[in-house]
């Protein structure tokens, strides 16, 4: 039996524990928000947060979990509405929209670290987590509003 | 020109049929009489096939035949018809088609998604769909009242009185209206009282993607369903000759080990078990007896192409004499590589198949091929076989295809419970479809004043269409093979493209732009070295050749200007220019290029775009910045390549995208215009090779003949 705080829910789990957390979420739990892409740590669809920390799921078994706390999009925020939720959706930041969980999650857990972050720390941060649809430019753009007060709502 | 406040004529595929809706509504369908029944097309009366359902509790709901794959289709297109229909986005539900005739997309021929047709095609008929449902609602509120037509105005699912003090709503108003006939004819609204065309629309979809909530194919979750993996064989084209599926069926998890038509799949509760179970597998393969394919060996029989004789696809004046008696010549070979498509969605299907039905739930590009796989495969008829569309994780031309959609119908089918059949990355990148490798040689040649007189190109490279769309090709051309380079906009006198036609043993498929891709890239980096050759600014030298071509003039003055083309750039940074037409639009790509540890580096692309008239400016603005990045990955980043019969590339360490780190700054600049809407998807990705080669070129005086650009060690900046 292994215990994990999952979005804020405790859940006792009798699962192998070496199943990767990624398909634990999906086909276990049906978190699907959390995706695969590559299921080799190369791409970063599947991040979620490990004690605040950010992990690529498919490459984190479920036992390096064990009683410790998980957020995945589904539990970014109670309502859709955390600062860079709102400010993806004010960028019209997704296209396809596949990888766009591991973008936020990857961008929560910087702004865990750093609440106005620079430039390079933004590169640090995103650069693991591909996208094919090209929404780069317009993350950034996002990042930087959601860090910025002034710019939130424009 | 767009259509005025002129009443126009209901085009063939909008002669809608009205009916009612259970509980007092309005429909507004395609009557049967005017349909063309294509091969493999669900029956007339099994589909609802409306695009409108104004409901009498008030809910509006509009139809989405086309498939969201992140341009943003799920709202251009009910932006189409909320405009005539007097709606706001905010009062619509947006549902996806079903497989119907109604829904075909007269540009494709089929119920599908692709080659930037998208809005092009929806243009004049949701418009009018949206007006007559208008027409209607007003002529029962006029009725009601017993007012003049004139008098009475819809807006934002009401129509109201001129005197200001009656209105009905919609939801009042759909059930009488669904007793009218259709009129003849109606009046689309004049460009001037737009208020959605044109106008930046937040995406509908967007809200669902940034919660985890969208539902993708492998978001798909039926009860009872086991989820499946297939082991193909390594080897392109080989088939199972032996294998041993004890360990694998001994896999916790697991429930069924069995041969299907692409390999072996391994059934079982999880992905995970599916995956576990399929490392275990043992697998013995026969080779193809086409042939084991190997990149060195198809670059071979693509060069035999080179000479001997070719099939002419475009002549004008006489090439051959011309360069002949030029002052100057110019020869070059060009290598284009295969591509991947590299989907971030793997491919994916959930089927589920019993005597009796066949319900696929698919991100596919193609409803109407799924339901012809389907009945292929189940011998059901298209009654009996249901079509749901997830949203897409990519399509980019490869979900247009069926491998994935048979998988899954196959393996429910066996196993009579719903299956969901993911490919991994490595089956993904291993087993596409890819654009596929062409080789070009050219012959430029200019006259004593440097003009260019003549231009002889010829393309080498397997067919797309052969497998695809047979009916397309005419006279041996492959229209996909030569798109771009037999309809060159520039002025040159003696013009001569030929197509030779080598197929080899890779699957080939469509792409993010098709052929447009690889002639652009081939045609806009030779003119470079002709202008060089010449001594001209690349700039100067085209609008020279367009000077008779307004709308190229002002995509590329614009484009021009806005990366202020006459200023030198800084030390080490280099500009390259590339202009494209296709898919009825026209770009001007500007790109800033600098070398950084023999890498090359884009720092900023500036982009000049004429698509005719925008619905979504904002949409139309990422499709462009995402068909730049997609075709920045494919310049600078890798290729597909063989060896042994096997695809070198399995994951994104061997096959790597392009990076947000490595993301420049791209500008899209629009250049106003009122004609019909052109394609945007695949223009941005067939403008940015060249214009990224011609920078290098400009950067280090050495031509880019192939993809991805790989600079010599220790290239200098001239």
């Amino acid at each position: 039996m292994i215990s994990v705080t999952l979005n804020g829910e405790l859940h006792e789990l009798e699962l192998d524990p070496d199943t990767p957390l990624l398909w634990v979420l999906r086909d276990h739990l049906g978190l699907t928000g959390t995706r695969y892409g590559c299921g080799e740590g190369e791409c970063g669809a599947c991040l979620v947060h490990l004690d605040g920390a950010p992990v690529k799921s498919c490459q984190t078994p479920l036992a390096a979990a064990a009683d410790r706390t998980v957020t995945t999009i589904e539990g970014l925020s109670p309502d859709g509405r955390h600062p860079l939720q709102l400010a993806w959706i004010l960028e019209d930041v997704p296209q396809c929209g596949y990888c766009q969980s591991g973008q936020l999650m990857a961008a929560a857990a910087l702004l865990n670290e750093s609440p106005r972050p620079t430039d390079a720390q933004i590169d640090a941060a995103m650069s693991g987590i591909l996208c094919r649809c090209g929404t780069y430019q317009r993350i950034r753009r996002a990042i930087q509003r959601a860090t910025n007060p002034e710019a939130r709502n424009g | 020109m767009v259509e005025t406040t002129d009443a126009c004529r209901l085009t063939r595929r909008t002669l809608l049929k009205i009916g009612a809706l259970a509980g007092g509504g309005l429909l507004l369908g395609l009557p049967l009489h005017a349909r063309t029944e294509p091969p493999d097309a669900a029956p007339a009366e099994l589909a609802p096939n409306a695009w409108i359902r104004i409901q009498g509790d008030g809910r509006i709901r509009l139809v989405l035949a086309r498939s969201e794959m992140g341009q943003g289709v799920m709202t251009a297109l009910p932006m189409l018809l909320a405009e005539e229909l007097e709606v706001g986005l905010d009062q619509i539900e947006v549902e996806s088609a079903p497989v119907d005739p109604a829904y075909i997309n007269q540009l494709l021929g089929e119920q599908a998604t692709g080659d930037s047709t998208s809005v092009r095609e929806a243009w004049t008929g949701l418009r009018e769909a949206g007006a007559v449902a208008r027409t209607l609602l007003i002529k029962v509120a006029a009725t009601t009242w017993g007012v003049p037509e004139a008098e009475c105005q819809a807006r934002r699912a009401r129509v109201q009185h001129a005197d200001g003090v009656r209105s009905l709503t919609y939801a009042e108003l759909a059930a009488d209206a669904a007793r009218l006939p259709v009129p003849d004819q109606v009046t689309l609204k004049s460009p001037a009282d737009w208020t959605l065309i044109g106008t930046r629309q937040r995406r509908l979809d967007t809200p669902g993607k940034v919660t985890g909530g969208a539902r993708f194919g492998l978001d798909v979750r039926l009860p009872g369903m086991l989820y499946a993996t297939i082991q193909p064989c390594p080897v392109l084209g080989g088939s199972v000759r032996n294998w041993r599926g004890d360990a694998a069926r001994q896999t916790p998890g697991v429930v069924a080990v069995l041969p299907v038509r692409r390999g072996i799949a391994v059934v079982a509760e999880t992905t995970w078990a599916a995956l576990r179970g399929r490392e275990r597998l043992e697998l013995d393969c026969r080779s193809p007896a086409s042939g084991i394919a190997d990149t060195d060996r198809i670059r071979d029989r693509l060069r035999i192409g080179l000479t001997g004789r070719g099939t002419l696809a475009h002549r004008a004046g006489d090439a051959t004499t011309a360069l002949e008696t030029a002052a100057q010549r110019i020869e070059a070979l060009y290598e284009v590589p295969l591509q991947a498509h590299a989907c971030m969605e793997p491919m994916n299907c959930t089927a589920d198949v019993g005597p009796d039905h066949c319900a696929i739930h698919a991100p596919t590009q193609s409803q109407q091929g799924a339901l012809a796989t389907a009945r292929r495969l189940t011998g059901l008829p298209a009654e009996r076989i249901s079509v749901q569309t997830t949203l897409l994780g990519g399509g980019f031309g490869r979900r247009r295809e069926q491998d994935f959609v048979a998988d899954a119908v196959e393996l429910s089918g066996y196993l009579r419970r719903p299956v969901q059949v993911i490919w991994t990355r490595a089956d993904d990148l291993r087993h596409d479809y890819y654009r596929p490798m062409t080789l070009h040689r050219l012959h430029g040649g200019l006259d004593d004043q440097g003009h260019p007189v003549a231009w002889l190109h010829r393309i080498v490279g397997p067919s797309v269409l052969a497998r695809l769309n047979p009916s397309a090709i005419h006279d041996g051309i492959d229209p996909s093979l030569v798109a771009g380079a037999v309809d060159l906009a520039y002025a040159i006198p003696h013009l001569r493209v030929e197509y030779r036609r080598a197929d080899t043993p890779v699957p080939a498929g469509l792409w993010r732009g098709g052929g447009h891709t690889q002639n652009a890239y081939v045609t806009e980096c030779f003119l470079d070295e002709l202008a060089h050759l010449a001594g001209q600014d690349p700039l100067h030298l085209r609008r020279r050749l367009l000077a008779a071509s307004p709308r190229h003039l002002r995509v590329l003055d614009l484009a021009a200007d806005r990366a202020g083309w006459t200023t030198p750039p800084p030390a080490g940074v280099a500009r390259g220019l590339a202009l494209v037409e296709a898919f009825g639009s026209l770009i001007a790509e500007i790109a800033e290029v600098t070398l950084s540890d023999n890498q090359v580096r884009v720092l900023r692309v500036v982009c000049a775009l004429d698509c005719g008239q925008i619905v979504n400016p904002d949409t139309v603005r990422a499709q462009i910045e995402g068909g730049v990045v997609f075709g920045l990955t494919a310049t600078l980043k890798g290729a597909i390549t063989l060896a042994d019969g096997q695809v070198e590339q399995g994951g994104f360490d061997t096959f790597p995208l392009l990076r947000f780190d490595e993301m420049p700054a791209v500008e899209v600049h629009f250049v106003p215009s009122e004609s019909a809407p052109g394609g945007v998807s695949g223009i941005g990705t067939a403008a940015i090779a060249p214009a990224v080669a011609n920078a290098v070129f400009a950067l280090t005086g050495q031509p880019v003949r192939t993809l991805p650009i790989r600079l010599a060690s220790g290239v200098a900046v001239s």
